[in-house]
């Protein structure tokens, strides 16, 4: 029978059906932090069982981690225990423990991938919604609450009902100045937040084809923005590109047989899937959100839209502008911006700074902006350094930050504080997701380069005309 | 964690007619770094319910002591958002044994199921038929039959049936979870795990 991409690696994993209930999921690779991990490992305590594959588990510190001055004790007494249960945890157990301080550490989304633990064909989860990330790869990755991270440490399975099945297909060529970011909040503001709900994503057409695996991973993390459990990329020589090498990836003999497997994952011509949606590349242009959710997004040259013009009820849709201070029929060009956050497992990698140092370089930054550059791991900060990047942020009046979640969720002090306005490169723009009453307009580091230069939002291509001549 | 067992709650509720309640408004991400599963019900929806100077503001509806019970009644699209666990535990630990929504986001009402909330999904008719009923009469009992999967709004006797796999139905009504399932086919996955592909 014809298999989808998804079907081939999820029923690969299928350990037993259970009549009338979920699939009993096998899990190869397993990512931990320190926020979603101390209670399973509690569990596991009470319980008194062991880890059964430690080898299968990596353990990072990201969400609480301060992004300056690392080599200081952690001031924040509940973040510290957090950090430090992670380490105790991960050595009672057996765990590789890549945290504060390690040459490793970085945000779980970032590293994973960059040390090769992120691999086509693999089940991957994590106490993170975020874990879709790793599905550029070909490999079905997803969230899960605590009690499946301890699950998954104790019997190395979850037990899942299997997802519908969503292709979604953009072919044509991305216009310029429009990146994976703009193709992502381009997809979730046509289905909306609840749109993908109960399905698994394939993204498939020359757009993603062409895309990089930075580009890859930007899209796919933000497959759970429109309610899907996860998103996938067929892996293709891009893909093997970027795995081969790495710490964690088959060497020698093991990787030959390894591409011969990974070869085979790719949806069957005739595969059906539940739902099936096609967008073309010239529709898209940069983008920006200007409510509360990650669906309420819009080119930037256009206008905030009516609420009968938008699905859902009037109530919510006008608590959500008033939140932002914003009006139905505004425009967001010329709209004031206080902060500028560029950084997390959406937009924290290397092609995300040489995109902003692209916009910023030759110019200054805007007095009346703070920008925090936050970089997804040690990796993409030595990037940032060799590639002359960091020469460029200084010229134009910026730092770099530490590696870490940082403003994304604000858990650390990297809080933008109550009733600013944030042009930030994450992936939510809740009420109060970036501090206590911050207000976020989620865009590409395109757009927030040109926020942080102009102090203001602004249409990136204005700056890159001269650039792209 | 075990967690009590549910059958049949006949209870008043609380509305939250708002769409798209995420996960950070049920709870925020500063709630979350204890090391053990105590105190998340005194955050729950942390921001709407309290001002910055932690004075509660009336107009929220966990404020209003019009409003109780065990079940939470909630717009389309109810926890969309973060992975997080501990919005279920907020919920829970709060008080409430079921959430009734027409719609929800998938991990929220996974994690939900795994400790002992009971989703209960209803159409769009049937919650806008809830929510009339409360507003006018804030005493409104719900009455969710978990064994035969209903829910009866008992002023009108109006009722609905709601989805739940038996798999499920049963955990939830013996408060069983899914790690006591998986301990006892050890065995059976690490067969498995010698004859994966890679």
């Amino acid at each position: 029978m014809s298999k989808t991409l998804f079907d081939k690696v999820w029923d690969k994993h299928v350990v037993r059906k259970i009549e009338g209930g979920p699939d009993v999921l096998f899990i190869d690779r397993h990512l931990i932090h320190e926020v979603t991990s101390p209670v399973a490992f509690l569990g596991l305590k009470t319980r008194g069982i062991k880890v059964l594959y430690p080898e299968r588990t990596f353990a990072t510190a990201d969400h609480n981690t301060p992004t300056i001055n690392q080599h200081l004790p952690v001031a924040d007494p509940l973040s510290a225990n957090q950090l430090k249960a992670l380490e105790a945890n991960s050595k009672e157990y057996g765990i590789s423990h890549w945290g504060l301080g390690h040459q490793k550490n970085g945000i779980v989304h970032v590293v994973g991938p960059e040390y090769g633990i992120t691999q086509p064909g693999a089940t991957i989860v994590c106490g993170d919604s975020h874990t879709s990330t790793h599905g550029a790869f070909g490999a079905i990755a997803f969230g899960i609450g605590t009690s499946e991270v301890e699950m998954v440490l104790s019997t190395q399975c979850i037990m899942q009902p299997k997802p519908k099945k969503m292709r979604i297909t953009i072919n044509g060529t991305l216009s310029r100045g429009v990146t994976p970011k703009d193709v992502a909040l381009f997809i979730i503001s046509k289905l909306t937040t609840s749109g993908a709900t109960g399905y698994f994503v394939e993204y498939a057409g020359e757009v993603f084809e062409k895309m990089s695996m930075e580009g890859r991973m930007t899209v796919c993390n933000l497959s759970i923005e429109m309610g899907a459990r996860g998103g996938m990329i067929a892996p293709d020589e891009t893909t093997f590109n970027y795995i081969q090498g790495r710490e964690f990836t088959p060497k020698g003999a093991a990787w030959d047989k390894a591409m011969e497997y990974w070869k085979t994952l790719k949806t069957d011509a005739d595969a059906v899937f539940d739902k099936e949606l096609a967008y073309n590349a010239s529709e898209i242009e940069p983008m920006i959100t200007y409510g509360t959710n990650p669906g309420m997004g819009i080119g930037i040259s256009n206008q905030i839209p009516d609420a009968e013009q938008v699905e859902g009820g009037v109530e919510t849709y006008e608590k959500s502008l008033n939140y932002m201070g914003f009006n139905e029929g505004d425009s967001m060009i010329g709209k004031p911006v206080d902060y500028v956050f560029v950084g997390s497992c959406t937009n924290g990698r290397i092609e995300d700074f040489r995109a902003f140092a692209s916009v910023v370089k030759g110019r200054q930054k805007a007095e009346n902006v703070t920008v925090w550059l936050v970089p997804g791991s040690h990796i993409v900060e030595s990037q940032i350094k060799e590639e002359g990047i960091l020469d460029i942020l200084t010229e134009a009046g910026f730092t770099l930050r530490q590696p870490g979640c940082s403003a994304c969720l604000a858990m650390n002090d990297d809080k933008i504080p109550a009733g600013k306005y944030a042009v930030s490169t994450s992936n939510r723009n809740f009420e109060g997701r970036q501090g206590p009453g911050s207000r976020t307009m989620l865009a590409s580091p395109l757009v927030a380069a040109a926020a942080a230069v102009t102090g203001k939002v602004t249409d990136p291509r204005e700056l890159m005309e001269e650039l792209v001549g | 964690m075990a967690y009590d067992k549910f059958n049949i709650l006949k209870s008043s509720a609380v509305p939250l007619s708002i769409e798209n309640v995420d996960t950070d408004q049920i709870i925020p991400a500063r709630f979350l770094k204890a090391t053990e599963r105590v105190g998340f019900g005194d955050n729950l929806f942390r921001d709407w319910r309290y001002n910055p100077d932690n004075t509660p503001k009336p107009d929220f509806v966990l404020n209003n002591p019009t409003y109780s019970g065990k079940i939470l009644v909630g717009g389309k699209n109810f926890g969309s958002g973060s992975s997080r666990e501990h919005a279920a535990w907020a919920v829970y630990d709060y008080g409430f044994r079921a959430v009734v929504s027409s719609f929800f986001a998938d991990i929220f009402k996974n994690n939900c199921l795994n400790i002992g909330v009971l989703p209960v999904q209803v159409s769009p008719e049937f919650l806008d038929k809830i929510f009339k009923a409360i507003a006018a009469d804030p005493k409104t009992e719900l009455e969710i039959n978990l064994p035969a999967q209903t829910i009866t709004l008992t002023s009108t006797g109006e009722q609905e049936s709601f989805d739940i796999s038996s798999y499920k139905k049963e955990n939830m009504m013996n408060g069983f979870d899914d790690i006591d399932y998986l301990q006892n086919i050890k065995s059976e996955i690490q067969e498995f795990a010698t004859h994966l592909p890679l």
